[in-house]
């Protein structure tokens, strides 16, 4: 899975109607640090997960199996909202 | 597979269930030179591996599902060893 955080979502009224009900949301990945570090990713929300939050998302096939045995088509699903990040000596 | 050094943890109240029970462990991949090799990741852990120990991640959600038993889940790694020593024959 990938830290990060969302900045922002994504509206499609034209979209696959699986995706119906379902929150598009943008996150750019984080570094140890709580840094922006990489390209941002589109994401599928499948815990609430608003602006602002720092999450973690599960890529690949897997990242439909949030909604099992529903067939969902994602390949970068939010899967957590992250309460704490602890890195013992900062890693800096 | 990647090797890798477990520099934190993550805590998440708010996830998907078949994240319940698990650690989630911050995780920098080495290369074989012991040096960092890309950005950090997140591992469900399936060994009870603690920061700082060298462990062995698996990066595909079949393999990751299987080593913390939760199938058709949105995992997609999964720490399941810790590494003692890494043998590298020279002029092999």
């Amino acid at each position: 899975m990938y830290l990060g955080k969302v900045i922002g979502n994504v509206v499609c009224t034209m979209k696959n109607p699986v995706l119906d009900g379902k929150k598009i949301l943008v996150v750019q990945p984080l570094d140890p640090q709580g840094r922006p570090a990489g390209k941002p990713v589109i994401a599928l929300d499948s815990v609430g997960a608003g602006a602002g939050e720092t999450v973690y998302w599960c890529r690949g096939r897997e990242a439909s199996f949030a909604w099992y045995p529903t067939e969902v088509p994602t390949e970068t699903t939010i899967v957590a909202i992250v309460d704490r990040v602890h890195v013992p000596g900062g890693k800096a | 597979m990647l090797i890798g050094r477990v520099i934190g943890e993550v805590w998440a109240t708010q996830k998907q269930p078949s994240h319940e029970g698990r650690k989630v462990l911050y995780v920098q991949p080495l290369a074989l030179d012991g040096s960092d090799r890309g950005q950090p990741i997140l591992a469900l852990d399936a060994v009870d591996a603690g920061v700082s120990e060298r462990v062995l991640v698996v990066t595909e959600g079949f393999s990751a599902m299987t080593a913390v038993d939760r199938p058709n889940s949105p995992i997609d790694m999964a720490v399941i060893g810790i590494i003692d020593t890494v043998e590298l024959v020279k002029d092999a």
